[in-house]
Order: structure tokens, then C-alpha cells, then sequence
């Protein structure tokens, strides 16, 4: 059964339908690079999947259950998990008291304080510190931390290299692979195609809020996922 | 041949409608235009494109006099508009829509183009309703002109941000993601209508993250990078340009 099943999803902002009638479905342990340009609807798909926004028709289930309509909180109570994009950490609380938050959903399993400072080192050092002081780079790596925190089944992950340092990326898709091994599924938005496609089993592409292409990773270019990008040709994809 | 001129023309600026030069503009610390050239033939089209915050709704508003800029000039048919603001500019026949349509409420849509044609194009009388005709029906809004205008979708608020600024009776138009939200069939409306702006000579700007449809009626692209042009000229080679895939999506594989 597939971990994750998008049913003609479409989602809307005010008079503009940012997405439109999109399905797919995600099974467990697959990384899924999801790209598009601004405005073709990713951070909201992402957004609507972890509940955040709310569905203007379609349906979501989730391992099997339809979660359409249940609560954000619910669903990362079930194991979804969204990094959003500009981080949206509790400004006022630690780092430690960020990362505390997530625990009690009450998931427990492989992600702890400690295994989040091993993925981030430097985030041992800062645990003290108030979030709205930390860097861009910092508040990146807390927001993933406190994402993992709830041992997600699925981890949505929206532009999460966005501020943080090459080497700091580097260690972050070296993590997705190992929480692939560990069981996790993975959905993320990012425009780096190298970084994308050197992780990801499967790309994604939307444009005008509609999914254009839709590959296994090893069956399609750099090119066609370009191509896709700008709508310069229609490959693959099940608009 | 006769294009390539065209495009020289406007590289160069001289013989250019339109025509940026050296232009800079700064938010606090954050430079986003830095010493960017830019300049359109009478009757050219074209198309900008770029990744966020690269810089291209502040090189329009720039140009259209809604922002000063920080340094550099701007020449409209051979004036200096530096320190002209946007009003002036638009009754010189420099129109622009916004990426956010923000029709005029409690007007109806024929009010909201006659003010327009009135204000921002300084016509009057006959003259002014007739622009207001002529742009409604070229935007395919002659059936809803008595609607008010916070009652319309999206793809009429679009329309009527482009009747706007047609009925100003401009000479080039700067269009800010006039694009974006739409269903295919409104976007090939919306292309047949550009492209009747064009036969009737207006010079047109268009930014727009739908390249495929930006390709189907420019004849030059320009790329933005954070604050600059790092590519100009014809749209396929501008898209296949090694610098503007990177600017886009990272560098490719070693």
C-alpha cells in the first residue's frame, strides 16, 4: 500500500488556484525531488499535505486513511513532518525548547536530542541560544531537527538548503539517504537539480500548479526535467 | 537581418524607445539592480526572465517611474524621465500592469479603464471613451465593462490591469507577470492579445516564469541574476545559455 496517496488535490489562494487537480502517490522509502518555478504550487502542495493549508477539493490519505480533513497537529501525530520554507521556528524559545515541542507528540524512535546534534554538531553548541539570534544557517538545521524530532514516516522538506552553508548541505543530503535506510520517505522542493537528482529515486515536476513530469530519477535528463521546468516541452508528466 | 538590427539598435540604446542606462537601485544594504543596461526599439518585444529576486520587478518599476533609481537614467522617446514620476511617464505613452491586479472598488470595470485613459493617459472627452472601448474589446471585456470590478475573478482582474494601461493609449507597454494563475485557454487568450498590441506597433516587456508562453511572442530575452543581465538576445539561445541554466537550477554535474 502506498505510504502516501494525493487524489486530485487542488488548493487555492483567494481567487488564484495555486494547485489543480494534482495526484500521486509516494511509497514508503522513496525520496522524491520535487521542482517547479515560482509559483507553479510546491510550497503549497507541501503545505496542504502536512495540513497546514487547507484543501480546495481532492483528497489525502495517509497509510491508508484519509486525512483530508484532519488537523496539522493530528497528522505529525501519524508522521508527517514539514520543514517549511523560511524555517517558522518559536522565535522566543531555545533551541532546546524548539526541538522539546516536537517530542511531545509523543513519537519516539531513532531521533533524539542527541542523534539530531550529531547531524548537527554545531546545534549542540547553540542549544541555549535563542531562536530568533541564531543564523540563517542555524535556524535551517533546527527546523530539520525539530521536523525529525517527531521520527517522521514522511518528511516534507521545503528549499531546507536555502541559507545553509555547502559543507552543512552536504552533511544534510548525506542524513536524507541514512533516513531513507531508517525507514523515512521523503518529499523535497529544491531547485539545485545536481543535489536533487544525486538523492532523489524520483523527480517531480510542476508547472501552473499541475504535476508536468513524474520519473524515476535514473530514467530522465537534467534536460527533460529543464525542459518540464519552463514548459518548453511536455514529457512524462500526467497533467 | 532586418531583426538583428533591431536588436543592435536596442542593445545599444540608440534609436531605442526605451532606454536604461546604468541603472542602480539599493533597499538598505540590498543592491537590486546593479548597473543594469536596458533598452527597447519602437514596436520590440521582450521577454525577461530570471530567478527570484533577481531583480526584474524593480528594473520595470524603475523604468515606469514607480521607484527612483539610486543612479543611472532613464530615456523615453528621446527625453530624459529621470526625474519624471509615473504619471508623466504614462501620459508620455509608458504603461505598466502589476504583478498584483488592484482594480479601483466600487467602480464598475468601464470606470476603472476611464480613469485610466483620463488620468494616466490624459485624454478626454470622445477621445477617452473611445480608448476605453477599443482597449476593453482588444481584452475581450466588452461583456462585463458595467460589472464592478471587486467583483471579478482572476483572470478578469488580469484583463482588466492590461485595459488599463491600454487605455492610456501607450507606446510600450511593461507587463509584471500578467501570466501567472491562468488556465491554458485563458494563456492563449492572453497571448492573441499581446500579440494584437504588437501589430498595432506598441513596443511590449513582459516578465513572465511561464517561459513557454513568454517564448510565443518575444523576439529578444533578457536573463537577471541578482541585479544584473547576464544574458540578451534570441529567446532559444538565451534558454539554453550554460549561465542562465545554472543561475536557474545549480551548476551540472562535473
Amino acid at each position: 500500500m502506498s505510504l502516501l496517496a494525493i487524489d486530485r488535490l487542488d488548493a487555492r489562494y483567494g481567487l488564484l488556484q495555486a494547485v489543480r487537480k494534482v495526484t500521486f502517490a509516494m511509497e514508503p522509502g522513496e525520496i522524491v525531488a520535487l521542482v517547479g518555478a515560482n509559483g507553479a504550487g510546491k510550497s503549497t502542495l507541501l503545505r496542504a499535505i502536512a495540513g497546514a493549508h487547507p484543501l480546495a477539493g481532492g483528497r489525502i490519505a495517509f497509510d491508508g486513511e484519509d486525512v483530508s480533513q484532519t488537523r496539522a497537529y493530528t497528522r505529525v501525530a501519524r508522521g508527517i513532518a514539514l520543514v517549511p520554507e523560511g524555517r517558522r521556528l518559536f522565535p522566543e524559545m531555545t533551541v532546546e525548547e524548539n526541538l522539546q515541542v516536537a517530542m511531545r507528540v509523543g513519537r519516539r524512535g531513532y531521533w533524539t536530542f542527541e542523534t539530531v546534534f550529531q547531524l548537527f554538531p554545531f546545534l549542540r553548541e547553540r542549544r541555549r541560544a535563542i531562536a530568533s539570534n541564531l543564523s540563517g544557517g542555524e535556524r535551517q538545521a533546527a527546523a530539520i531537527g525539530r521536523a525529525l524530532m517527531t521520527n517522521p514516516r514522511l518528511v516534507l522538506l521545503d528549499e531546507v538548503s536555502l541559507g545553509l552553508a555547502p559543507v552543512a548541505i552536504e552533511g544534510l543530503y548525506r542524513n536524507m539517504k541514512a533516513l531513507q535506510q531508517g525507514g523515512a520517505t521523503l518529499l523535497l522542493v529544491e531547485q539545485e537539480l545536481t543535489r536533487a537528482m544525486s538523492v532523489a529515486t524520483r523527480v517531480m515536476c510542476m508547472l501552473e500548479g499541475r504535476i508536468v513530469l513524474d520519473r524515476p530519477a535514473g530514467d530522465v535528463t537534467r534536460q527533460q526535467v529543464i525542459d518540464a521546468y519552463f514548459g518548453l516541452r511536455r514529457a512524462g508528466g500526467h497533467a | 537581418m532586418e531583426r538583428n538590427a533591431v536588436s543592435a539598435a536596442a542593445t545599444s540604446g540608440t534609436g531605442a524607445i526605451l532606454n536604461g542606462a546604468g541603472l542602480f537601485k539599493s533597499f538598505g544594504a540590498l543592491k537590486v539592480l546593479d548597473n543594469v543596461d536596458f533598452a527597447v526599439s519602437a514596436g520590440e518585444a521582450v521577454g525577461i526572465v530570471g530567478p527570484n529576486g533577481a531583480g526584474k520587478t524593480t528594473l520595470l518599476s524603475v523604468l515606469a517611474g514607480g521607484l527612483p533609481a539610486s543612479a543611472g537614467t532613464v530615456v523615453f522617446k528621446g527625453r530624459d524621465v529621470s526625474a519624471v514620476g509615473s504619471t508623466g511617464r504614462s501620459r508620455m505613452g509608458l504603461a505598466k500592469t502589476h504583478q498584483v491586479p488592484r482594480p479601483f472598488g466600487g467602480m464598475t470595470v468601464f470606470e476603472n479603464v476611464l480613469v485610466a485613459a483620463t488620468q494616466a493617459g490624459g485624454h478626454k472627452g470622445q477621445r477617452a471613451y473611445r480608448a476605453c472601448v477599443d482597449s476593453l474589446e482588444l481584452c475581450g471585456m466588452g461583456s462585463v465593462a458595467n460589472r464592478r470590478a471587486e467583483s471579478l475573478g482572476l483572470l478578469d482582474r488580469k484583463r482588466l490591469e492590461l485595459a488599463r494601461a491600454l487605455a492610456t493609449d501607450p507606446a510600450i507597454v511593461l507587463l509584471d507577470e500578467i501570466g501567472g494563475g491562468l488556465t491554458d485557454e485563458e494563456t492563449v487568450q492572453l497571448v492573441a492579445t499581446i500579440g494584437e498590441m504588437r501589430r498595432r506597433g506598441m513596443a511590449i516587456v513582459w516578465i513572465e516564469h511561464i517561459v513557454h508562453v513568454l517564448l510565443q511572442v518575444v523576439e529578444r530575452l533578457v536573463c537577471m541574476v541578482q541585479g544584473r543581465i547576464i544574458a540578451n538576445g534570441d529567446p532559444k539561445l538565451v534558454m539554453a545559455d550554460p549561465a542562465v541554466v545554472e543561475a536557474y537550477f545549480g551548476s551540472a554535474p562535473a
